[in-house]
Formats: C-alpha cells, sequence, structure tokens
C-alpha cells in the first residue's frame, strides 16, 4: 500500500498532536521610576491582567528589597513571583553572611546576573530597579528580560512603557526644547508627573489602570502612597 | 469609453484584483496591516413597549485604545438600529450599505420596513462573505408586527432572542441578562439593566471601555442617548503641560511676499457646439 | 485523502487505545518523553467569594472527556484541614495527584503532633511552586487551584494556575466562572464589601445558575465548601442548581 492513498484518520492517530504549551504568559502592568538628587520615586499600576480579563485590581507589583531599595515588575507574572522570592533569600543570605544589608549598587548587579543566568529560558519580567546608591543620591536600574542593565535618572516600563517614556524624555529629561533649564527635578514635581503619566497611560493601554502604589524612598525610608485610576 | 473626465463607473461590490499580490507578500513573510477590532459589549433586550439596545464606546488595536468615545449603535431606519462589534470598517459599511437599501425599499413599498427584512439584507451579505466580513450585529426595532431583537454573527446565522450580547465582553453582559431579564419589564426597568450589562462589560472586560450609549425605540418613536453613562470618568492631571511661546525650535526661516492681487476679468468663451 | 470529522474536540484520539488493523506504527524519536500535552478528563469553573467571617467555594460535580459528560459524581472540593479547602478546575487526574500529596503532607504534619497545622498561605505557596516547577519542566499540572481558609482570623482566597500564576482576591472564579461569574459577584463585592454568609451564598447560588445556562460543560449538581472563623469547615452537598427555563419557550423563529 502506497502512503498516498493510505486514508487519514485524526482520531484513531496513536501519536497525539504537538499542544504547544506556553510557559509564560503577559499579564500586563507598567512601572515608571524618577531619581531626584537624594530621592527616588517609584510607581506601577496594580491591574493584574491575562488576555482581556483582569485577574484582579489589587495586585501591587513593587517589591521592597531592603530599607532603601525597590524592584517593581511587569509582565509574566509567574516568573516575577520567582524571581522575586530568589532575590528575597538571596538578600537574606547576604545579610547573614556579610551582617550588612547589600547596597542598591550591588542589588543591581546581582539582579542583572540573576537574569542572565537563566539566558535560553528567560524570565520574561521587564524589571526595575530603584534605590539610593553609595552618595545617597537616587539610581533607577532597567534591565531586559534576559539581564542587561542600565542606570538611568527615570523610565517607564511594562505594557505602557512604550507609550510613557517619550511623555518623560520630554518633561523631566526636557528633550526637543527650547530654552528649557535643564534642572533637577523635586520630589513633588517627580510624584505629580508619574501620577500624571499615569492618568494618561490608563486611558490608552488596556492592562493599565485600576490604581498606582508608588513607593517614595529618601534617606529616612521608604513610604507608600495609592492613587485612583480608571478601572475600565 | 472611459476618459478622465468621464471615467467608467467601477463595477459594483468589493475588489479583489489585489488578493494574490497580498497572499504572495504575506507568504514572503510581509506583515499585513491589522484592521481596527472593536473588543466591544453590545446588547440588546425587549421590554414591555418596544426594543433598547446599548453599546460601549471603546475601540482597540491591539492592546491600544484607538477610540475612546466611538459609536457603536447604527442607524438602519427610523423604527431600526443595529449595533456592531468585531471589525470596525465592515460594521460601519454594512449598516451604512443595509441603511439605504431599507431606505430605497420603504420609497419602493411606501411602508415601514420590517426589522425582518433587514434581518434578512445582512444575514444574506454576510453569508455570501462566509465570515470574511467581520460584523458581529446586534439588531433591533420595532415595526407592524411588534418589537423584534436580532444577533447576526459574522457567517451569516441569525438568533431571534428576547435579550442578547455580543462582542467581548458578551459573557460579562449576558450574566447580567441572565440573573435579571424579566418578561414586559417597564422602561426606567429596562434602561438600568441595559446600563449594567454594559456596565459589566465595561469593567471586567478589557476590550471595553469608556461610556454607556443607550438606544430606546418604541412604536412610533426612538431615543438615541448617546453617553447615557459615563461610567468612568477620566482621571484630573495635576500639573499643565502646556508649553511657553517659543519652546518649539525654528530651524529655518524663509519669507515669501505676497504678490499685489490684481483683479482681471476673463471674457466667457462659448462651448463648441460645432 | 479521507478525513473524517473528528468525534470530539479535545479528548483523546481512541487510536490511543486501541490498535487498528492496517495502521503502521507512528514512530516515536528515541529517547523522546512524551509530556503531558493537554487536559484530558477535565472539570469546569470553580468559583470562590469571600465574605466578612470566611469563604465560600462552589464547583460542579462533573467530569467531561472532550465534550462528552463522561462522570457525573466528581467531587473536587476537598478539606485540607480545619484551616483549608482547596478546590481544582482543570485535568480531574492531576487534580487526584495533587489531592493525594497534599493529604500526605497532612498525615505526615499530624504524626510529628506539634500543635501546628498547615496554613492557607503556606499551601498557596507551597502550590505556586508546585505549579511552577512543573511548567519549567514544559510538563505543566493542567489544573487551576483555589485555596480558601483561614489564617489569623482573617479570610483567605488565593489562586494558582497551570503555570504558577497566583494571586489572591475577594471573588476568585476558574474556567467559564471567570467570564461570566466573575462581574456578577465583583458587582456585589463592591456594592457591599462584607458580606454576610446568607448573601454570599445567594450569590454563589445565582452564579452558579447563571453558569448552567451559559458553560456547555457545566452540570446541575454542585458541591459548596464553607470555611467560617466561627463554625469551621463545611462541605455540603451534592446540592441541585435551582433552574428556570421558561424563556426557552417563548423563543419562536431565527
Amino acid at each position: 500500500m502506497s502512503l498516498a492513498l493510505r486514508p487519514s484518520f485524526p482520531d484513531y492517530e496513536s501519536v497525539s498532536k504537538h499542544n504547544n504549551f506556553n510557559p509564560y504568559s503577559d499579564n500586563g502592568g507598567s512601572v515608571v521610576a524618577i531619581a531626584g538628587d537624594d530621592f527616588v520615586v517609584v510607581g506601577a499600576d496594580t491591574r493584574l491582567s491575562a488576555g482581556f480579563s483582569i485577574y484582579t485590581r489589587e495586585q501591587s507589583k513593587l517589591f521592597p528589597l531592603s530599607a532603601n531599595t525597590v524592584l517593581g515588575c511587569s509582565g509574566c507574572w509567574c516568573d516575577t513571583l520567582t524571581l522575586t522570592r530568589i532575590l528575597k533569600s538571596r538578600m537574606q543570605m547576604y545579610q547573614q553572611e556579610h551582617n550588612k544589608t547589600m547596597s542598591t549598587t550591588a542589588c543591581a548587579q546581582m539582579l542583572s546576573i540573576i537574569l542572565y543566568y537563566k539566558r535560553f529560558f528567560p524570565y520574561y519580567i521587564s524589571n526595575m530597579l530603584v534605590g539610593l546608591d553609595d552618595e545617597g543620591k537616587g539610581c533607577v536600574y532597567s534591565y531586559d528580560p534576559v539581564g542587561h542593565c542600565e542606570r538611568r535618572t527615570f523610565r517607564a516600563s511594562g505594557s505602557a512603557g512604550a507609550l510613557l517614556q517619550p511623555l518623560l524624555d520630554n518633561q523631566i529629561g526636557k528633550k526637543n526644547m527650547l530654552n528649557a533649564k535643564e534642572e533637577p527635578v523635586s520630589k513633588e514635581a517627580a510624584l505629580s508627573i508619574l501620577k500624571d503619566v499615569f492618568i494618561s497611560a490608563a486611558e490608552r493601554d488596556i492592562y493599565t489602570g485600576d490604581s498606582i502604589l508608588i513607593n517614595i524612598i529618601t534617606k529616612d525610608g521608604t513610604t507608600e502612597e495609592t492613587f485612583q485610576l480608571r478601572r475600565d | 469609453m472611459s476618459s478622465v473626465l468621464c471615467p467608467e463607473i467601477p463595477s459594483p461590490g468589493f475588489s479583489f484584483e489585489n488578493c494574490h499580490r497580498n497572499a504572495m507578500l504575506e507568504a514572503k513573510g510581509l506583515a499585513m496591516p491589522k484592521a481596527q477590532k472593536t473588543g466591544t459589549t453590545i446588547v440588546g433586550i425587549i421590554y414591555k413597549d418596544g426594543v433598547i439596545l446599548g453599546a460601549d464606546t471603546r475601540a482597540t488595536e491591539d492592546t491600544t485604545v484607538a477610540d475612546k468615545n466611538c459609536e457603536k449603535i447604527h442607524y438602519l431606519a427610523p423604527n431600526m438600529y443595529c449595533c456592531g462589534a468585531g471589525t470596525a470598517a465592515d460594521t460601519e459599511m454594512t449598516t451604512q450599505m443595509v441603511a439605504s437599501q431599507l431606505e430605497l425599499h420603504r420609497l419602493y413599498t411606501n411602508r415601514v420596513a420590517r426589522v425582518a427584512t433587514a434581518k434578512q439584507i445582512l444575514k444574506q451579505y454576510l453569508f455570501r462573505y462566509q465570515g470574511y466580513i467581520g460584523a458581529a450585529l446586534v439588531l433591533g426595532g420595532v415595526d407592524s408586527t411588534g418589537p423584534h431583537l436580532y444577533s447576526i454573527h459574522p457567517h451569516g446565522s441569525t438568533d431571534k432572542l428576547p435579550y442578547c450580547t455580543m462582542g467581548s465582553g458578551s459573557l460579562a453582559a449576558i450574566a447580567v441578562f441572565e440573573s435579571r431579564w424579566k418578561e414586559n419589564m417597564d422602561e426606567a426597568e429596562g434602561i438600568q439593566l441595559v446600563r449594567d450589562a454594559i456596565a459589566a462589560g465595561i469593567f471586567n472586560d478589557l476590550g471595553s471601555g469608556s461610556n454607556v450609549d443607550v438606544c430606546i425605540i418604541r412604536k412610533g418613536s426612538v431615543d438615541y442617548k448617546r453617553t447615557y453613562d459615563e461610567a468612568n470618568k477620566k482621571g484630573e492631571k495635576q500639573n499643565s503641560y502646556k508649553y511657553a511661546k517659543g519652546t518649539t525650535a525654528v530651524l529655518t526661516t524663509k519669507v515669501v511676499d505676497i504678490e499685489e492681487v490684481a483683479v482681471r476679468s476673463i471674457d466667457l468663451e462659448r462651448m463648441d457646439t460645432a | 485523502m479521507m478525513n473524517p470529522p473528528a468525534f470530539w474536540q479535545n479528548g483523546p484520539a481512541p487510536g490511543n487505545f486501541y490498535s487498528f488493523p492496517n495502521m503502521q506504527p507512528q514512530m516515536k524519536p528515541e529517547e523522546s518523553r512524551q509530556h503531558s500535552q493537554g487536559p484530558v478528563t477535565t472539570s469546569t469553573s470553580i468559583l470562590a467569594l469571600a465574605y466578612d467571617k470566611g469563604v465560600i467555594v462552589a464547583g460542579d460535580l462533573l467530569a467531561s472527556y472532550g465534550s462528552l459528560a463522561r462522570y457525573t459524581n466528581c467531587p473536587r472540593i476537598f478539606k485540607v484541614n480545619n484551616n483549608i479547602i482547596l478546590g481544582a478546575s482543570g485535568d480531574y487526574a492531576d487534580f487526584q495527584y495533587v489531592k493525594e500529596f497534599v493529604e500526605q503532607k497532612i498525615i505526615t504534619e499530624e504524626c510529628l503532633d506539634d500543635g501546628l497545622f498547615l496554613k492557607p498561605k503556606s499551601l498557596y505557596c507551597w502550590l505556586t511552586r508546585i505549579l511552577y516547577q512543573r511548567r519549567s519542566k514544559m510538563d505543566p499540572l493542567w489544573n487551576n487551584f483555589v485555596v480558601a481558609g483561614i489564617q489569623d482570623g482573617q479570610p483567605f482566597l488565593g489562586t494558582v494556575d497551570k503555570l504558577g500564576t497566583a494571586y489572591t482576591d475577594k471573588v476568585i472564579c476558574t474556567g467559564y466562572g471567570s467570564y461570566i461569574a466573575t462581574p456578577l459577584l465583583r458587582d456585589a463585592a463592591d456594592k457591599k464589601p462584607q458580606l454576610t454568609l446568607d448573601e454570599a451564598r445567594a450569590h454563589i447560588e445565582k452564579s452558579l445558575e447563571v453558569l448552567y445556562y451559559r458553560d456547555a460543560r457545566s452540570f446541575p449538581k454542585y458541591q459548596l465548601g464553607i470555611i467560617d472563623v466561627d463554625q469551621g469547615v463545611s462541605i455540603e452537598g451534592p446540592l441541585e442548581i435551582s433552574q428556570n427555563w421558561n424563556v426557552a419557550y417563548s423563543i419562536k423563529g431565527y
């Protein structure tokens, strides 16, 4: 019997077709961070979603790693849960081994290495690590999923990242403006711009909304603030 | 014979002349542009005196909101309206075309067009295109035989129902109807139910959002309530984002003097009728 | 070439059980391991709602085999200990496997006799790790788990899916329930943040009814698990969903 004439009975095939299992999911969310001379603010929306559904309206995506370091995550939520648990234990191990808290800059390097360790099965997260550096200046480290790390003074990432970054470039980086003085941003200005850009993101990005959780880090520690966004 | 002045009237219907080319380009890996989809919640119910239609007002392009306040309840005839979900252009064009056919039908027969007529035109048209016209519709109206509500699927199948929903928020909305719809509801109760069904879609389905539009069709009258309810208020901005004059850089400047305007009369030229 | 339509969707191919004459055995590449390709015998939604003094969890008793309503008495809400109820939707075999080792853990813990018992947050975290580890091996447990319990006198409600995606909320529904029942339950929870047990129960029962009208894989027999600060754990059932199909008689034509 030639192969071409053999009838095909899809129901009777003994090797089932490969049902592509996707280990990743896009759970949305946006993170924005702005650093100043002696502070850093970071905000993340609290909507956790997948596809066209909202899983929950109150999910914090900010993870405090130490008194002056906070990690903001968006992307694949199951990877975020895993990564943040690993980081938490690594912070504790460092504390117990060296009897001091890991600095923000060291945290930033460690995160890059942990991400690159999973180069060929990456954590699908866009991370943003914020804190105060050794001189007490605010710093923002932004990462790609496989561990590229860059220090900046302001950054938007996540589902509305592409929407917000140009706005931050203009409003905080004072880009593309004549007669604009480049001066360090104040804490109050940073906070109000952060809220305003999230209002805009919630208007146009379906994965950003419900509310934002903001962490403000200064030498005195971290304070929290929430702000309501639209819920549709 | 066609010329520049008198172009040949194109044959009616769609032009398929680029289909082969596009299929070839797509096979070679060119990404085709995506049509704007309205991930939508649209609903309709029958109540004591007629039909109430409802819709949200968000149009999406992938995960970004393309239109925050679009109109999804389309006019078909004075006694009929139609909510559209799916490809925005398809719902828009299909309803416009059917509206014109119904108007011609009304002039020809000198009668109020029946809802069943519109349903039949729509389903035959959609069936002809085998689902390639991505219009999912909720058609409602009142005619001499009473109120009617149809849901019409992109492949041309129809349902005649006392309440129905369509679009990505259809499950959220149908849950509201299944738990609260009754026969012979009064108007206020009906509008509230439709609002709540659309709100369920707006808040629970990411493809739906912004405001609630409602359209009440009674025998002999229609109440189209655009933005019946603003389900979400836009957040108050804390800063002003007005730019001071001179913020935008001027790269080059060129000044052109406008010539003195002279009025000159032209003699009428006789048409060549030789 | 003959291509008969599929007998049913999702279910396993009958060819996995019978070898037909004249069918050449299909070769598998050597040293390949067959991972779980998808759910086989499945159960549909779980609904859960936290009220002022506890959590209520509901799920029907059907296990479907593709579109076949195959097993009609499959409980999938069970009491883990006096602090926790666990509910599951998705593959029934995977659920039974998880149930077995969760129960074993409880027994092992009881043997210690230290007066300490597994808490809901611990089980929730543990399940998250197990499911994430299986997804990372590309061999997932095809389930959505709902963990309900009382911890420190407060109601706890959390869920874990097959990827290890986990979150807590006052309203959690899986499967079709997340599209149909969540809007109703969220609305109820938003309107009155501190629901009583009776109110929560009424909302859950109504949602089950709506879900039974619209989810083709649902069933009118269900179980209800209630965990209450004062009354502890109770699993009720089989209960019957109330139904009213009168609208169907008024529908004429298409």
